[in-house]
């Protein structure tokens, strides 16, 4: 390997109750790329992320076997913390989703719950994170009204610079674009690949242009299975797996 | 087929359209009743009069003592039934199992659907000479145990209220908030009782109003005496309670029957205030999450 592995999983199995998501998963997620996954509806593709920050714990009768690693740590262990996780490895959500607070503080958030007090740093950093989000120029007047009054798509970049402001080092975007229009969603890839320079990127589409367009590399699931990972060159031009092959050139899903 | 379809319009339409019918008529009668009063007793007089006396010669129509009764008893009550009903709220939608949920919720509103005559009874029977003894007050007919009744019976129109507003904080809320890297406490102080900030209040404000027109309970276990009350453990009367305890006497028509019909009419007032109140707050709640227009 030529980059460093930041994520892993290893041997993943994943129940909700009885049912069955994840069988067997094993991925690595290499530091600076962004990696997509890609899969037809229902294939566990969410439920895979989910995992990588324990989001999934919040969701009764769910049952894990297996192992998570977060730079050789396992997340999963007795020791760690689920919090602290979830500051290292943040999340973007596919809605949009701004606290009913003003634009400042819907990104002072994340500092104020992790217990960062000094003005002076909060409002550097919230500022620094909307220019990371490309969101800056457009709010820089109107930070303290309300952040439910921006776009879908200025709320989705909100989104990312609230999550930028607790400097994770891991971000996952569980479908970004779902709910914006192709220009929102144009800007988004944009901010993506800017973003990888400093963070490692999960990203999960079911659009496999969006795929194609920013992933570094891809992973295909189906039903629950990994059913292919590679750079996203290859997985695209010349599959291994005929399911792959039938997916991307839209036989279903 | 056509003319079927417009009778079952006509029935349903009047149907719906007979609570309105009710509610102006009752207030027509109210007005009607006891506006009279005031020909004879000054409004000021009536609402500041500090004695109650409406069967002496001369009468006194002062309700003062009897506002004040309500007022009490309401905060008393209050302090009752917000920590208890606004806590199993918190409860039930943030920690409870399913399994303890299951249990909790009904047995709540079994609370609502207890009798107030019922209340009453074991304000008088247990809950007063228990008071009296473990307090050595002198009477255990006051303030303080009918706020605590009372509390008890708001308890359910608080909680469920209260619930509702905190299950409507969309999910996504919280998935943000734990995104960041907040706890299960931060999450719970910072965004989600904010956000159903409003629909608390309006739970708190539909409890004040349950309370403040809480009728056979008060009569039972309020104590009665017509004075100002300077301590909780005074004997008070609150307005619903004079009115029960002295309508039956008052002859038809006569002063003090207007006095009393316009000790409900101000009653009512609050009470409307307070409904009106309550549908604001939670109309700005419900624009606030983007649930509605």
């Amino acid at each position: 390997m030529d980059e460093a592995i930041k994520m892993k999983a290893e041997n993943v199995n994943f129940f909700y109750g009885k049912t069955q998501a994840l069988k067997d998963v094993s991925l690595d997620i290499h530091a600076h790329s962004v990696t997509a996954i890609i899969g037809p509806s229902g294939c566990g593709k969410s439920t895979f992320i989910r995992l990588l920050n324990r989001m999934n714990d919040l969701i009764p009768h769910a049952q894990l076997i297996g192992r998570v690693y977060l730079d050789c740590q396992d997340v999963f262990s007795h020791a760690a913390d689920p919090v602290e996780l979830r500051r290292r490895v943040g999340m973007v959500f596919q809605k949009p989703n701004p606290f009913p607070k003003s634009i400042f503080e819907n990104i002072a958030y994340g500092l104020h719950v992790n217990n960062i007090k000094d003005k002076d740093f909060v409002e550097t950093r919230v500022i620094e994170s909307l220019k990371k989000a490309a969101l800056w120029e457009e709010v820089r007047h109107r930070l303290h009204e309300s952040a439910l009054k921006l776009s879908g798509g200025q709320q989705q970049r909100l989104c990312i610079a609230r999550c930028l402001a607790v400097s994770p080092e891991v971000i996952l975007f569980d479908e970004p674009c779902a709910s914006l229009d192709p220009i929102s969603t144009a800007k988004i890839e944009e901010l993506i690949l800017e973003l990888k320079k400093e963070y490692t990127i999960v990203i999960v589409t079911h659009n496999m242009q969006q795929a194609a367009r920013v992933a570094d590399y891809t992973a295909f699931f189906l039903l629950g299975e990994l059913i292919e990972f590679n750079k996203t060159q290859e997985l695209f031009t010349a599959p291994k797996d005929k399911r792959t092959e039938a997916y991307i050139t839209g036989r279903f899903g | 087929m056509y003319i079927k379809e417009k009778i079952y319009r006509w029935i349903f339409t009047v149907l719906a359209f007979s609570s309105f019918v009710f509610l102006v008529g009752i207030i027509i009668v109210l007005f009607r009743e006891s506006l009279p009063l005031f020909q004879k007793v000054r409004l000021f007089d009536f609402l500041l009069g500090r004695f109650w006396y409406p069967t002496y010669d001369p009468p006194e129509f002062g309700i003062l003592p009897l506002i004040l009764a309500s007022v009490w008893v309401t905060c008393g009550a209050l302090c009752v039934c917000v920590p208890l009903g606004i806590g199993s709220a918190l409860f039930l939608n943030e920690l409870a199992t399913p399994g303890q949920r299951a249990v909790l919720k009904p047995l709540i509103e079994i609370l609502a659907s207890i009798p107030s005559i019922v209340y009453g009874f074991f304000g008088m029977v247990v809950l007063a000479p228990f008071l009296q003894q473990l307090l050595h007050i002198p009477v255990g007919l006051c303030a303080f145990s009918a706020s605590l009744i009372l509390g008890i019976m708001a308890v359910p129109t608080v909680c469920s209220i209260a619930e509702d507003a905190l299950s409507y904080v969309p999910r996504s809320f919280r998935e943000a908030s734990f995104a960041v890297g907040a706890n299960r406490w931060q999450t719970l102080t910072k965004v989600v009782i904010p956000a159903a900030g409003s629909g608390i209040s309006t739970a708190i404000i539909l409890g004040i109003s349950r309370a403040i027109g809480e009728t056979m309970t008060v009569l039972m276990v309020a104590g009665g005496a017509a004075v100002i009350p300077t301590s909780f453990f005074m004997p008070v009367r609150p307005m619903t309670a004079a009115i029960a305890a002295e309508m039956g006497e008052a002859p038809m028509g006569g002063l003090h029957y207007r006095a009393l019909f316009s000790i409900a009419l101000i009653l009512f007032l609050i009470t409307f205030l307070f409904n009106i109140i309550a549908e604001l707050v939670s109309r700005r709640f419900r624009l606030k999450l983007g649930l509605a227009q």
